[in-house]
């Protein structure tokens, strides 16, 4: 019994950490990407080549002042940074190894939960600092995420529709022969695109648009709150790089080439990031609401064909 | 489920830590009027910034709410279909997802999905 709960412990432990190092390797390789797009170099003197650049970043970001907006909620305003970093790293929970760690039989539902709570972070950050432009984007950064959420979550019902189970080592077995994104591949462009405004990313990220709004929900936090959001972005991004490579890409996570195609769909974060422009807010509500959403809700009708055809075929 | 729920203690647990410890280790303030006033360009600000509000997020939340209701009744569907009559679940399935495509349809007809009109 001890040495279950301490391996548990332990497993989470180095879960833990080792997304907190991803997301700090991330935000490296975004400012390197980044530098080469607009043709500079990027963070390359820190350590070896720059290496060590992320730590020196939080270490900068860790110790410097702490501001304390004197119109603000406090509580809700030193709280929400916590609650949002809470539910970036419980999300990773699902993440589905075969031994071990915990077996989710409904770990699809978990991450639909983990994302939706995901906005009420932004909204009592951008809220509760009592700001014009915190409140801005606070507020457009909630209508996006919910309008998005709601085809990113019709979306994924089509694939348990397909799969038949909410668990995520179902996607593998059911992927052993063909990929997902082969056989449905408009499906995983608008998954991806979703994935990007859930994430409040570069083509969408009206939430911190800085041309309008300084930095939107975000402009009164200062160190520690702001690594915090920092630290959660990033790790949601992560998060749904991986969910991207299990539900299209194989969902092989014995295999190394699973954690090259997470690291190139990163990649494909920061690359969006580096050449499109910013959308236009209604044209991304219309996206939502005008395509996206009766484009999944038709594949789902087709899906259900499809599950109906497979499980007559079967019984 | 009593080790899940340590565990999720532990992760809440430690973004707390790092939040304090980030509290801890800035502590050299130096208070200052204009320093913890609400960002305003340089501006002081003139009124409280909760008041002002565009009705149209508001819509959008409700027309959120009725979408999220329908996917909390889709959820359960594809784990019913291997417990129940194969016939009756397709026709109420069907029907369903027809019901709300058209619901959507009619709602854009109806221009409520327009953002600035």
């Amino acid at each position: 019994m001890f040495k279950e709960i301490f391996g548990l412990f332990i497993i989470f432990i180095l879960l833990v950490i080792f997304v907190m190092v991803g997301v700090a390797f991330l935000t490296l390789l975004e400012r390197k990407v980044l530098g080469y797009i607009h043709i500079r170099k990027g963070p390359n003197s820190v350590g070896f080549i720059g290496i060590l650049q992320p730590f020196s970043d939080a270490i900068k970001l860790f110790t410097s002042e702490q501001a304390f907006p004197f119109l603000s909620n406090y509580l809700c305003y030193y709280f929400a940074p916590v609650f949002s970093l809470f539910l970036s790293l419980l999300v990773w929970f699902v993440i589905p190894y075969f031994t071990g760690f915990i077996s989710f039989e409904l770990g699809l539902l978990f991450f639909l939960c983990c994302t939706s709570l995901g906005v009420y972070t932004v909204m009592i950050a951008g809220w509760s600092s009592n700001s014009n432009y915190a409140l801005l984007g606070g507020l457009r950064a909630v209508a996006q995420t919910i309008s998005y959420e709601v085809s990113l979550a019709l979306i994924l019902l089509s694939f348990v529709f397909l799969v038949g189970s909410y668990n995520l080592m179902m996607f593998y077995d059911f992927q052993v022969y063909i990929w997902m994104i082969f056989f449905t591949f408009p499906l995983s462009m608008v998954w991806f695109t979703s994935c990007l405004a859930e994430t409040n990313r570069t083509p969408f990220d009206f939430a911190e648009g800085e041309s309008e709004l300084v930095s939107g929900f975000n402009v009164e936090y200062s160190s520690g709150g702001f690594a915090l959001i920092f630290l959660a972005e990033y790790a949601s991004i992560l998060f749904m790089s991986m969910l991207f490579c299990i539900i299209f890409l194989g969902s092989d996570i014995n295999s190394m080439f699973f954690y090259f195609s997470l690291s190139f769909l990163s990649f494909m974060f920061i690359w969006v990031r580096g050449t499109m422009p910013r959308f236009r807010y209604d044209k991304l509500m219309y996206l939502a609401w005008k395509s996206f959403l009766p484009l999944s809700l038709n594949y789902l009708l087709f899906f259900l064909g499809i599950s109906i055809y497979l499980f007559l075929l079967l019984v | 489920m009593l080790l899940t729920s340590y565990s999720i203690m532990m992760i809440m647990m430690l973004s707390t830590i790092i939040m304090m410890l980030a509290t801890m280790l800035s502590k050299k303030q130096i208070e200052d009027r204009e320093k913890s006033s609400p960002f305003e360009c340089g501006f002081d600000p003139k009124s409280s910034a909760r008041l002002p509000f565009s009705l149209r997020f508001f819509l959008i939340a409700v027309i959120f709410l009725i979408f999220d209701v329908e996917i909390a009744l889709l959820l359960p569907m594809t784990i019913i279909m291997y417990t129940s009559s194969i016939m009756m679940w397709t026709i109420i399935s069907t029907a369903f997802l027809l019901i709300l495509l058209s619901g959507l349809y009619h709602e854009w007809n109806q221009g409520s999905l327009e953002w600035a009109s």
